[in-house]
């Protein structure tokens, strides 16, 4: 028996989705680094790295909403249409400060527009964030921009981060682990981030105990809203332009692909900042092997949504649904 | 009566107030929001664009609407089984693809064009349906992964056997008549929509599946303990859905004779929000195909208008997103307090003068006088009963009495002590009474007239009547039958007190007032029932006169008794032979002196009486004050009246301590003694009558010695 139990990975219960992920992230770094040619090297190291750094960090919004038990699918429209806006603003000659201080506000308003709508107006979150976020492009678009890509200005500070190396490391890196470093700390030492939680477990119990759940409910879109600005700005700063274009791509679903097959259950309550890193890593090795080996867009976009769709499924029986606390509705 | 007392008597009972909260309890009600949005949708874009209403341009226009509807209608279906269909946008293009690919590629006819897209609609619809209804996956997600996943598909083939369709030359008569022809004005699309419209309409509304759909949206967890297959009903909907989409998908195919990178790109969305600016509830349960319609021709209409407007990129999103995030806030405050809305507006009191009475006061010396004689009786089924609104006794001498559960309980001769669960009818037992054959025959509160037979069958004579020509809420239905009695032919008489509410809520019908209360007969021979007599202030009480010829029966919120003529030259008329009584009547049953007694639930008071005469002072209270609050009639002392046939009041009696019957509803003559229920009370009463005949029994009155 002693033999057995030492053998601790046949432990029934061992195999949760992270272990799961981090052995299928080893695995497929292992294969890819023996079949690819050029994939160890450092240099594609850090640009596997760097190239999940802003899907990273969306997905460390993401991740609060849903440990939360919601979910925020104006997230890109967020990012592409208030960085957009932001880069507009300073192309028609705002200054700096003014037009950061607009930017920033606008997306404080849809975070609290989200929050409003969905705490207090009672909407499902899906329902209120696919509302909003057409209404974020579409605006933006049509009202806002003048056309689809807005390219940042000469000189801009966004232009000179997108070179910044610390060690040869690119700072998205840093700016990625330092969003996660900061999420780690507000989700569990900070009395509103365990809040995160309860309400993810269960939403009646939270509210019965006093936690205050609506405004609750308000700050986590705000802060996903936040750090989508914050992604976009990121996106903007490495790519010298901000095409809103991006809006259309599926972006938004890697996003979901990260959380979920990072291990954070879509019913809430459960996991960290370690799954999104542990999804970031898996997806972008997974990304950096399939264009090394070139296979074409349209088929990675086949290849990660299937992906989506089995990690939804294993998240289903793994996390399955509990109909006691499951609300009508709650689709 | 002072000018003002007139004129709210004026406005109160000719501008009929009760109109609206009627209005508001149909279901319908829910289309008004999306019709005048329609409206002005037609409206505003009909005016805006010119040549909007032109035959040509409105058959172009909704040859799009017909595929387009034809999506939202399978969508409908999956929204109102409690789940949503993202797919839908990826299903569409994928079987226009596979129309196009058998008609340019493989050179197939056009059937078989469409037996491809439908399967492929189906095999689609059918993994969605798995994964959500078997799996138990969520609906939301799932089905915006496989709406990637589709969209993934459809790219490659597009990228890979585009320039193949492109380049062949196949035609035929019927692609092309599907694409371009019309009937009459009327296109393919638009036809199949209407006839689908139609044939949805009715499974939803009138067929088994239909209503597992709508079960399983409306409350899984019930549907589940109800013996629906939950699982499969899902599934099924999710592949109706895919079905639909596919035949959308090859009516697109027929129309642009191919399939480019842009076909379905963000119908799902636009089909959604068609749905929810419709009126289909998120979660299911709620909606009709009629809402739907309505949403698709918003939604279309607007889409369509901004991009002929002229309007830049991003508008129609904006659009959409407001129009989406206002319809489902509207529908779910709307849901949510609809029931506040409808109790606010609901009670719409009438202005009413009561009578000046007679005193009831003790040794006042009017006939009304009560005094304390039934304050001390013998209690049965103490503790054991709630709720026995009418007592009756069988030639055996068994009592029966209903309860506020559902039942008819049985208490044994001789001394009452033993009961037993006679039988279960459901609803609440009021009015009852004996059968020449010894059946009990009951008024059950909420459903309807019932027949138990002495082993304790249950069998309901009737449910409705005929339903009045300017009725707004259903007055077919028997909202609280309350009180029969037999007549020597055997058709039976009885009275629903209100159609305004429903049973339980008999005390409000006092409040508003309104004479609403009607005299019913059922009859035996042929199973049907008619409506004698309308416009009662809460009818009650019936009571077959000793003759036979005439029934008495009363008007509870009005202080009268009346007597209806079955026979004699006063045949089907009705006079009022009892008015401004001190009390409030209810049941009436024949006594052995050849009178008659009567129960009173409750006193006037001359603060009740004086609220009747202020509608105002009523609706202010019922708006603004919770129920517990309100003034209502008095029930705590009640009493037993005993009346000769002409009117004439015999003697009173009454429980001035409130201790053993407060309230009384019933009382029944029985060999000397008379058995007092109460609906609100736990106990029934026994009191020993003097100078009454020991002999008389109610069912030896009724049907003779034989029985």
């Amino acid at each position: 028996m002693a033999g057995l139990q030492a053998a601790g990975i046949f432990r029934q219960g061992f195999w949760s989705q992270e272990r799961i992920v981090l052995g299928l992230s080893a695995l497929l770094f292992l294969v890819s680094a023996i079949a690819l040619p050029g994939f160890a090297e450092p240099a594609n190291l850090i640009s596997i790295v760097r190239s999940v750094s802003v899907l990273g960090l969306l997905a460390v919004g993401m991740a609060i909403v849903i440990i939360g038990r919601g979910i925020d699918l104006a997230a890109v429209a967020i990012m592409a249409m208030s960085a957009a806006w932001y880069l507009q603003m300073l192309n028609d000659g705002w200054s700096e400060a003014a037009a950061f201080a607009i930017a920033l506000a606008a997306v404080l308003a849809i975070g609290l527009v989200n929050g409003f709508l969905i705490a207090y107006a009672d909407v499902p979150a899906i329902f209120a964030t696919l509302a909003s976020g057409s209404f974020v492009f579409g605006f933006v678009r049509s009202q806002l921009i003048t056309q689809d890509a807005i390219p940042v200005p000469a000189g801009h500070w966004l232009e000179q981060l997108g070179g910044v190396r610390i060690l040869d490391i690119p700072a998205e890196v840093f700016i990625f682990g330092g969003a996660c470093f900061v999420a780690y700390l507000f989700l569990r030492f900070t009395k509103w981030g365990r809040y995160v939680y309860f309400m993810g477990d269960n939403l009646m119990a939270a509210r019965n105990i006093g936690i205050p759940v609506r405004p609750m409910n308000m700050l986590r879109y705000v802060l996903s809203a936040v750090i989508a600005l914050a992604a976009g700005l990121l996106t903007a700063s490495s790519l010298h332009s901000m095409n809103t274009r991006i809006v259309n791509s599926t972006l938004l679903y890697d996003i979901i692909l990260v959380v979920v097959i990072g291990g954070i259950g879509l019913s809430g309550g459960k996991g960290g900042m370690r799954n999104v890193i542990g999804g970031a890593i898996l997806i972008g090795i997974m990304l950096n092997a399939m264009t090394i080996i070139d296979i074409p867009n349209i088929y990675q976009n086949l290849i990660k949504s299937t992906v989506l769709l089995i990690a939804i499924i294993v998240d289903s029986l793994l996390n399955p649904r509990d109909e006691q606390t499951a609300q009508q509705g709650d689709i | 009566m002072t000018f003002h007392e007139r004129l709210q008597a004026w406005r109160y009972n000719l501008v009929p107030d009760h109109i609206i909260g009627e209005i508001l309890t149909k279901r319908w009600t829910d289309n008004a929001i999306p019709f005048l949005a329609l409206l002005v949708t037609i409206g505003v874009f009909g005016t805006a664009i010119p040549g909007f209403f032109e035959p040509f341009s409105l058959l172009e226009s909704t040859r799009q609407l017909g595929e387009f509807l034809i999506v939202v209608i399978g969508l409908t279906v999956v929204m109102l089984a409690g789940g949503i269909d993202l797919a839908v946008g990826s299903i569409f293009a994928l079987a226009a693809f596979a129309a196009v690919a058998v008609f340019f590629i493989f050179e197939l006819p056009t059937g078989v064009a469409l037996l491809a897209s439908i399967a492929t609609g189906a095999v689609f619809g059918a993994i969605n349906g798995y994964l959500i209804g078997y799996l138990r996956l969520r609906a939301f997600l799932t089905t915006l992964v496989t709406l990637v996943i589709g969209r993934a598909i459809y790219d490659i083939l597009i990228v890979n056997y585009g320039s193949l369709i492109q380049m062949s030359s196949a035609s035929s008569d019927v692609w092309d008549f599907i694409g371009d022809g019309a009937f009459s004005g009327f296109s393919v699309p638009v036809i199949s929509a209407l006839v689908l419209a139609v044939v949805a309409h009715v499974a939803l509304t009138r067929s088994r599946p239909g209503w597992h759909i709508l079960a399983v949206g409306g409350s899984r967890r019930s549907a589940h303990n109800s013996g629906i297959k939950v699982r499969q009903t899902v599934f099924m909907s999710y592949v109706i859905s895919g079905l639909c989409a596919g035949f959308a998908g090859f009516l697109i195919a027929c129309r642009l004779s191919g399939a480019g990178p842009g076909t379905g790109l963000n119908m799902e969305i636009l089909a959604i929000t068609a749905a929810v600016v419709g009126g289909n509830s998120l979660g299911g349960g709620r909606g009709s195909v009629a809402k739907s319609i309505m949403g698709a021709i918003i939604v279309l209409v607007m889409n369509n208008g901004l991009i002929r407007l002229g309007y830049g990129t991003g508008t129609n999103q904006m659009v959409l997103g407001i129009m989406l995030a206002a319809a489902v806030i509207l529908d779910i405050r709307w849901l949510k307090n609809r029931h506040k809305v409808l109790n606010e507006l609901y009670v719409a009191p009438i202005y009413h003068r009561m009578g000046e009475t007679q005193s009831a006061v003790p040794d006042s010396g009017t006939p009304y006088a009560l005094n304390n004689r039934i304050a001390h009786t013998e209690y049965i089924g103490l503790g054991e009963l709630e709720g026995p609104e009418d007592v009756v006794l069988d030639k055996d001498d068994h009592l029966y009495c209903g309860t506020r559960h559902g039942e008819i309980v049985r208490f044994f001769a001789p001394d009452y002590k033993r009961s037993e669960i006679f039988a279960h009818t459901g609803g609440f037992p009021l009015g009852l009474a004996i059968d020449k054959d010894s059946n009990i025959l009951s008024c059950v509160g909420a459903m309807g007239l019932y027949r138990i037979s002495q082993k304790g069958e249950v069998k309901q004579l009737s449910a409705e009547t005929n339903r009045s020509y300017t009725s707004i809420v259903d007055d077919a239905r028997l909202r609280d039958p309350n009180d029969l009695d037999i007549a020597p032919d055997g058709k039976i008489y009885f009275t629903d007190s209100t159609t305004r509410y429903d049973a339980h809520d008999w005390a409000i019908d006092s409040i508003e007032g309104r004479p609403t209360g009607r005299l019913l007969v059922f009859d035996p021979a042929t199973g049907e029932t008619r409506t004698l007599l309308d416009n009662y202030r809460y009818a009650n009480g019936v009571c077959m006169a000793h003759d036979g010829k005439s029934l008495f029966f009363a008007e509870s919120w009005a202080c009268r008794v009346h007597r209806y003529w079955l026979e004699g030259p006063k045949a089907g008329t009705a006079e009022c032979v009892i008015k401004d009584m001190p009390g409030y009547p209810d049941n009436i049953n024949r006594a052995s002196d050849g009178n008659y007694w009567m129960a009173w639930l409750g006193m006037r008071t001359p603060s009740f009486d004086l609220a009747l005469r202020h509608p105002g002072f009523r609706k202010r209270m019922s708006r603004r004050l919770p129920q517990d609050e309100w003034l209502f009639p008095n029930i705590n002392t009640g009493g037993v009246v005993k009346f000769a046939g002409d009117g004439r009041i015999v003697e009173t009696m009454g429980d001035l301590t409130g201790n053993s019957h407060p309230m009384v509803t019933s009382m029944r003559e029985h060999k000397g003694y008379l058995y007092v229920g109460g609906i609100l009370n736990n106990r029934i009463g026994r009191y020993k009558l003097e100078n009454a005949d020991p002999a008389w029994t109610g069912p030896r009155s009724y049907w003779g010695a034989r029985t």
